[in-house]
């Protein structure tokens, strides 16, 4: 062969296997066998898959799933936007502001896990000491609904930044001419970002909303160290689910189970990348 | 439409904590004023303060001093989207999520005109710049100059624009639909008789676009007038050679007897011209645009021999740089006349052609 150029591709191609492709096919496969520990696996076809659809734990982790990520997206992804451009856009306040939104970047999933357990304790945890003030219990390990907003109000406060910084970054990019024009066309400040602004953050707000919702979809340290999934089963979100069904050696339904995840996580991006890149282009208009 | 004047502008962009005497300014002491309906130009080098003085119009910037006029009436505190005045970058700058229609229509409906009211002026505007085909087209997918093109139609789609700005408006157009556009924008303004202020560093663009072309340099205005007049009696031996391609050619002289001497040759002047120079004094600036030289291969009269160096050959005409020991100009010869690198030539300087300055000002 005279191109030699393809073996430039070979530690890429090698990397993709050993982190993507050998573990993907690795769960396809058992999630196509019947495994119990100590016999040889069986192959059963669908039946997995089929049993994954019908089970209603699955399908009540996947409905908590798909509500946490639709609060996230609609919390983060404004607040992100409202925080870029409200920071000061040169001198010391912008660098102060970068700092601060940096930090909570900084701290990894189950440190942020550990530091809302600690938070919110039920005999010396700060936050039930606040609403004891108003009397109200407030218990993450017998209340689902603390326990759930709890999760949530982390995760906004975990990764607003990262919305808030690529959105400032983008601000940054638009020249002062796209302004000094609306201005002198007479452009309200609602019209000035929902004509300027808006359209020319729709790149990195592509990528904020694909990063938080795959990442939303896929929260795991938050709900594990917090409550373990509880209080009941109202902070068990589709990763806590599937990993404990393979802690239980069920691995044909884990497989199953992963592999819709992994198709739903698909599905969902390519249909928000798809609208996010084509609305309001001006072409129907 | 309306007049627009700048009175004793100064512009310094140093904050108030900086002493008086040490402030640097952009623009000081300006006084222009751009007639109504008329094609302006505001030609300058690169950081003269061209784009100060254009911000200052627009009310993007307050002056630090000075005042601003529109029509009769004192605008200098007035915020940019009251003052009514347009403005055209150099780079198009269109609202991407809208089609070129509504990217038209928007200042419009930001004045809360009717909608068939704004559908007539859009359609009117269009009409007048070619746009009408694509109306309904995503701007986004238009190229630069038609991008370009709604830029203009936003700023004068609205009845009380007072004036248009063109803050280099060719720039990033592409070279072969530069010529288009600029005929167009001159096109437009013959057409609606709207007061445009073009600003641009480049004098080809200047001098085609406008009927009054200000020069300023450092921020001061230099000289302002028809392209004609900036041409033949330039203020200043600097708009001697920034005008004009090649520029002027400059030599500095002392008057002796009849003769200007200059470094390695001389020439004679009439009686009338050396009384007229004997009361400024005796050091002189000579400037003779290329064009003007007379340029033959045998010697007559007074001709000075120059050795060829240069030949630059644009097809209509040669530019031919040419040499004497330390001295250097440059000459436009034309086709027909035969010279070669490293041969003679005789060149006469005309003296109704030549312009003299003194302490930097032309007196003849």
């Amino acid at each position: 062969m005279k191109n030699r150029g393809w073996l430039f591709l070979i530690p890429a191609i090698a990397i993709l296997a050993i982190s993507a492709f050998i573990p993907l096919m690795t769960v396809i496969n058992y999630s196509l066998h019947y495994i119990f520990a100590g016999s040889d696996p069986t192959f059963v076809g669908f039946e997995n898959y089929i049993e994954v659809l019908r089970d209603p734990a699955f399908l009540k982790a996947l409905g908590r799933q798909l509500i946490f990520s639709t609060m996230i997206l609609v919390v983060e992804i404004p607040l992100g936007i409202a925080i870029a451009l409200a920071m000061p856009k040169r001198g010391i306040g912008a660098t102060i502001s970068l700092v601060l939104l940096g930090i909570p970047l900084l701290i990894p999933f189950n440190v942020v896990g550990i530091i809302a357990r600690v938070l919110t304790h039920s005999s010396v945890g700060l936050i039930p000491g606040f609403f004891a003030l108003f009397n109200y219990n407030f218990n993450v390990a017998l209340d689902p609904l603390d326990a759930y907003m709890t999760i949530f109000i982390l995760d906004v406060w975990h990764w607003t930044p990262l919305v808030a910084l690529l959105c400032y970054a983008g601000r940054q990019a638009i020249p002062d001419a796209f302004y000094q024009a609306a201005q002198i066309d007479g452009a309200s400040a609602w019209k000035t970002f929902r004509y300027v602004t808006l359209p020319k953050l729709r790149s990195v707000l592509i990528i904020g909303f694909l990063l938080r919702f795959m990442d939303s979809f896929k929260i795991y340290a938050e709900p594990l160290l917090l409550t373990g999934g509880g209080p009941g089963d109202a902070t068990t979100f589709l990763s806590l689910h599937v990993a404990r069904k393979a802690e239980s050696y069920q691995l044909g339904y884990a497989g199953a189970s992963s592999a819709i995840y992994l198709f739903i996580v698909i599905v969902f991006s390519y249909i928000f990348f798809q609208l996010m890149t084509n609305i309001g282009k001006g072409e129907n208009q | 439409m309306a007049r627009i004047e700048l009175q004793n502008i100064f512009h310094t962009y140093d904050p108030s904590t900086v002493p008086e005497e040490q402030r640097q300014y952009a623009v000081s002491g300006l006084d222009i004023t751009f007639s109504d309906g008329s094609a302006n130009a505001l030609l300058g080098p690169s950081g003269c303060g061209k784009t100060t003085i254009l911000n200052i119009i627009s009310g993007l910037l307050q002056p630090s001093k000075g005042r601003v006029l529109a029509g009769n009436s004192n605008v200098t505190a007035l915020a940019p989207r009251e003052r009514h005045i347009a403005q055209v970058f150099q780079f198009p700058v269109i609202y991407d999520s809208m089609n070129v229609y509504d990217n038209m229509a928007f200042p419009l409906r930001n004045q809360k005109m009717p909608e068939p009211e704004v559908n007539r002026k859009v359609l009117e505007i269009a009409e007048i710049l070619e746009l009408t085909d694509i109306l309904k087209a995503p701007s986004t997918s238009l190229n630069a100059a038609d991008k370009q093109k709604i830029s203009l139609g936003r700023s004068i789609v609205r009845q009380d624009t007072m004036a248009v700005l063109l803050d280099e408006p060719l720039t990033v157009i592409d070279p072969k639909l530069k010529g288009n556009l600029r005929r167009k924008l001159r096109e437009v303004q013959a057409q609606l008789k709207k007061t445009m202020i073009y600003v641009t560093h480049d004098q080809h663009e200047a001098l085609t676009f406008a009927d009054n072309v200000a020069i300023v340099k450092d921020g001061r205005l230099i000289q302002q007038g028809t392209p004609k007049e900036l041409h033949a009696q330039p203020a200043t031996p600097f708009i001697g050679y920034f005008i004009g391609s090649p520029g002027m050619n400059l030599l500095e002289c002392e008057l002796k007897d009849h003769k200007l001497r200059f470094a390695d040759f001389q020439i004679r002047v009439t009686e009338k011209i050396k009384k007229r120079l004997n009361s400024y004094g005796n050091r002189f600036q000579l400037g003779i645009r290329p064009e003007s030289i007379v340029v033959s291969a045998a010697p007559e009269g007074q001709d000075v021999d120059f050795r060829v160096s240069v030949i630059e050959n644009t097809g209509a005409y040669k530019v031919v740089t040419c040499e004497k020991r330390s001295t250097r100009i440059k000459a436009r010869v034309p086709e027909d006349v035969q010279v070669k690198e490293g041969g003679t030539i005789w060149a006469a300087f005309p003296e109704d052609k030549v312009n003299i300055f003194y302490n930097e000002q032309r007196i003849i």
